[in-house]
């Protein structure tokens, strides 16, 4: 029986193998068949077959001249690539703590009933899998799910029923309802970026007439920090971009925003596109690049086709392309890449790699993006919010801009407000805000704990709430979670060392295996099997994980353990056992097996002894 | 151009180094033994083991990536950063399958003589006993994926020196593995030769060379005598 695809398509290549070659040409054509398209090209595929079977991958690595090797690499390195069968209703349920917060883990659990699953496995008439995602950027509106990538919001157990019954019914999803799609902005409070009302053009005319070297200078008047996190200095990586020598220079848009409770460059793709664009436009002017890239997490793939026509409308008002605003020899367009769900693609030099097609794996640094990033060129990455923030710069200048904020951290920061608060969604203030207005603001009350800046921030305790958002006291790339007073902050801490053993890329030592051990550490505490022992085991990995990780992934692996432990030390106690140590190895759990043939799984089927038999 | 001395220190040593030289490149030069095993002299640092971790100015840096500077003060053989290998070697044996004394490898595994060298007396974590599987599909060479330690220096001399791409890494995570060029995947259809660099290279018993297991005898192999801190400073060793 033939179902319907859920792009509405009605044929898949693999239907028509004579009809498939000529479809993957065209798509191999329209890439130029340029290998640093592949992983573009990956996913083009894969949305008309539904996955990557063996014979596609050996056709694109034919089509590419690569080897095949290449090609499987790449495939197998990003979540959202599928090398096995897998449903042709792909339900990946939003797994960060904000989701399970909402109720994920009960509805998950639901719909794997409902529909006689479990997790991963396909459904005999391949027409439905279910399984578990990184966090997809919906916390204000979650729990979320992506179905075939496109995100549904405000799940509720009647929703996930009605999801089972249009998937039963084999129901393409441009016939679901249009609200389960509908993804709000939720803007709560505006500052200068959320209030501006700049013409498209207004910022970039303003840059070009104080000239490459004047936008520089008001920039480094400005002291604009990178908002991704890090918090470097734009002004330097710029002028470090411009001054490199290179034979092409890259500007690359980083919105790969994967990190765990934030959500404001959505909103800024979503609201501000204009914004967004214009200002790669400004860094494409400043430091003579003539190709941007904004790379978009493949879990907001339903901004694209909005963000293209956007693109387009700035290429038919020559905001981009050739002689942009009449200036001779500027040229500059831009294309957007999608990534395919990989947390470690946020960090820039990954980000560069997954560019060129490749596994997105952190390079070696030094050399720096600015002198040696995409294909080798001089290349700023600089985070979505940042770029839009160069516009205010354009227009007022730097020392305008540096008025507002802290000394050390100007201008305003945007964060993603989410978990027990009654007005979840985006915020904007100056830098130097206190933690407990923004709780006040958001209307969160008997507040526990704050995680700042996703998984890899920092958790603050009640005692903390005086401390300020600023890149000098709580830096943030914008996630703000806020726990009520009933959360297990234990529960947090083992949410993202699972995020954390998935996301791993798997090139360093202490990540690919730490933040696995890690997690079954977290496991066993929670299963109730822990002791000291763990504790001690947590403390002594932490140690060894950020003292040696290649990258800023691995490092701040453990920073959740590290703060829960220290601030919320009771939760871990109530869990250890009050024994010297506990094995690993559970009998009873290797018994399932067994338990499975004989078809049992009553009482007298387990062992007694075991503490987990519940 | 600069009238400061091309000297750093290593745990309280000094020692020169020429401009250009990683720490590891200096160090080994100059006769300190730095832990390393997916370091190796004849091919571009890859930076991925961790095993050769060390401070710069308090920092940790991995030596065989970072460049020599001038009065960098370094810090290697401590109490504190072995005790952080041991813990990474110990990570590496229960990633994959390494029991030595089913292994042919045995006396010429680098892994293994870093194990002694560290005094790792068990692997302490639990096993993740991956199946990663066996390809023995090649007339003359096999390879045991469970014993891949991720180095990718198969990968490099393959690509580099055999000019095949007879191996790439593929996986994320934990899942990561290495993949064969060949249509099937299988090594019995690639272009790799038993003479070829990327089947000397493997510093673990990953590759091995078909009917040739145990032609030296164990107690008569590279590590058997001399420890590899003192192996990896002879001249025609790795």
């Amino acid at each position: 029986m033939h179902k319907p695809r859920m792009s509405g398509r009605e044929t898949t290549l693999s239907d028509h193998p004579s009809k498939g070659g000529n479809a993957l040409q065209a798509i191999l054509e329209k890439n130029h068949f340029n290998p640093t398209r592949l992983v573009q090209i990956l996913r083009e595929v894969q949305d008309r077959e539904g996955w990557l079977s063996e014979i596609t991958l050996t056709d694109i690595a034919q089509g590419l001249s690569l080897p095949i090797s290449r090609v499987r690499s790449t495939a197998n390195f990003y979540s959202f690539f599928y090398t096995r069968p897998v449903g042709q209703y792909r339900v990946l349920f939003s797994d960060n703590i904000t989701d399970r917060m909402q109720g994920s883990t009960q509805l998950f659990e639901h719909m794997l009933a409902r529909l006689k699953l479990t997790e991963n496995q396909t459904s005999a008439d391949g027409a439905v899998s279910v399984a578990r995602t990184s966090c997809t950027g919906m916390c204000d509106q979650g729990p979320a799910m992506l179905v075939n990538n496109r995100a549904v919001t405000r799940l509720t157990p009647r929703r996930v029923d009605e999801i089972c019954d249009l998937i039963k019914a084999g129901l393409p999803l441009s016939s679901w309802p249009n609200y389960y799609f509908k993804i709000e902005n939720n803007i709560r409070r505006r500052d200068v970026l959320l209030s501006a009302n700049w013409d498209p053009g207004e910022a970039l005319r303003a840059a070009i007439a104080r000239g490459p070297q004047g936008m520089l200078n008001e920039l480094k008047l400005s002291n604009l920090r990178g908002r991704g996190g890090a918090g470097f200095t734009t002004a330097i990586k710029w002028e470090a971009a411009r001054t490199a020598p290179g034979t092409a220079r890259y500007v690359v848009c980083n919105a790969d925003e994967g990190e765990p409770g934030t959500f404001k460059d959505r909103v800024l793709l979503q609201r501000y596109p204009g914004h967004v664009f214009e200002g790669m436009t400004i860094a494409g002017y400043v430091i003579g690049a003539a190709k941007g890239f904004l790379y978009l997490r493949g879990e907001y793939s339903y901004l694209l086709e909005a963000l293209e026509a956007h693109l387009d409308g700035l290429r038919r008002s020559n905001l981009l392309g050739q002689n942009i605003c009449g200036v001779e020899g500027f040229n500059f367009d831009i294309e957007i890449h999608m990534g395919a769900g990989a947390y470690i693609c946020g960090e820039e030099t990954a980000l560069i790699e997954s560019l060129e097609g490749k596994p997105g794996k952190p390079r070696i640094r030094p050399p720096f993006p600015v002198t040696y990033g995409y294909l080798g060129q001089p290349t700023t990455v600089n985070n979505v919010e940042t770029l839009c923030k160069t516009l205010e710069i354009a227009i007022n200048g730097g020392a305008e801009y540096a008025g507002q904020g802290t000394k050390q951290s100007t201008g305003t920061k945007i964060l993603s407000v989410s978990g027990d608060v009654e007005l979840p969604g985006i915020y904007e203030y100056p830098f130097g805000v206190k933690v407990s207005q923004i709780l006040e603001d958001c209307g969160a009350r008997d507040v526990q704990a704050v995680q700042v800046s996703g998984a890899a921030g920092i958790c603050l305790s009640p005692r903390e709430f005086g401390r300020r958002i600023a890149f000098e006291d709580v830096p943030t790339a914008g996630s703000f979670m806020v726990f009520g007073p009933k959360r297990d902050m234990f529960e947090m801490a083992r949410n993202f060392a699972h995020f954390f053993a998935h996301e791993s890329c798997g090139f360093c030592t202490p990540c690919r295996v730490g933040t696995s051990i890690i997690s079954n550490i977290m496991d066993k505490i929670a299963a109730g099997h822990g002791t000291q022992y763990e504790m001690n085991e947590l403390g002594r990995l932490t140690n060894v994980i950020r003292g040696s990780a290649h990258c800023g992934l691995g490092t701040a692996s453990c920073n959740a353990i590290a703060d829960t432990v220290q601030k919320f030390r009771a939760t871990y106690e109530a869990k250890i056992r009050p024994v010297d140590f506990e094995p690993s190895f559970d009998l009873d759990k290797a018994l399932a097996k067994t338990r499975a043939v004989a078809g049992r799984d009553d009482a007298d089927a387990h062992l007694e002894t075991s503490v987990g038999a519940h | 151009m600069t009238d400061i001395a091309n000297t750093l220190t290593i745990d309280g040593r000094t020692i020169s180094f020429e401009p250009g030289q990683t720490i590891m490149q200096a160090a080994l030069a100059a006769g300190v033994f730095m832990p390393h095993l997916c370091y190796n002299p004849e091919f571009k640092p890859h930076g991925s083991c961790k095993l050769c971790t060390v401070t710069v100015n308090g920092r940790p840096q991995s030596a065989c990536t970072i460049a020599a500077m001038p009065g960098q003060e370094i810090q290697s053989d401590t109490p504190e950063l072995n005790g952080r290998r041991r813990v990474l070697l110990q990570m590496l044996f229960v990633e994959g399958h390494h029991f030595c004394p089913g292994c042919e490898k045995s006396g010429n595994c680098q892994l293994q003589a870093l194990g002694y060298e560290m005094e790792m007396l068990s692997p302490h974590f639990s096993h993740f006993f991956p199946d990663r599987g066996v390809d023995a599909t090649h007339p003359d060479v096999m390879i045991d994926f469970g014993r891949c330690i991720m180095c990718e220096l198969c990968v490099q001399a393959s690509r580099d020196v055999d000019g095949k791409n007879v191996f790439a890494l593929a996986g994320r995570g934990l899942a990561s593995h290495v993949v064969v060029n060949s249509p099937s995947g299988k090594l019995g259809d690639s272009a790799l030769e038993v003479t070829d660099k990327a089947v000397e290279v493997c510093p673990v018993g990953a590759i091995l060379r078909k009917r040739v297991g145990f032609a030296v005898p164990i107690g008569e192999r590279i590590y058997d005598h001399d420890p590899i801190s003192v192996k990896a400073l002879e001249p025609d060793e790795a």
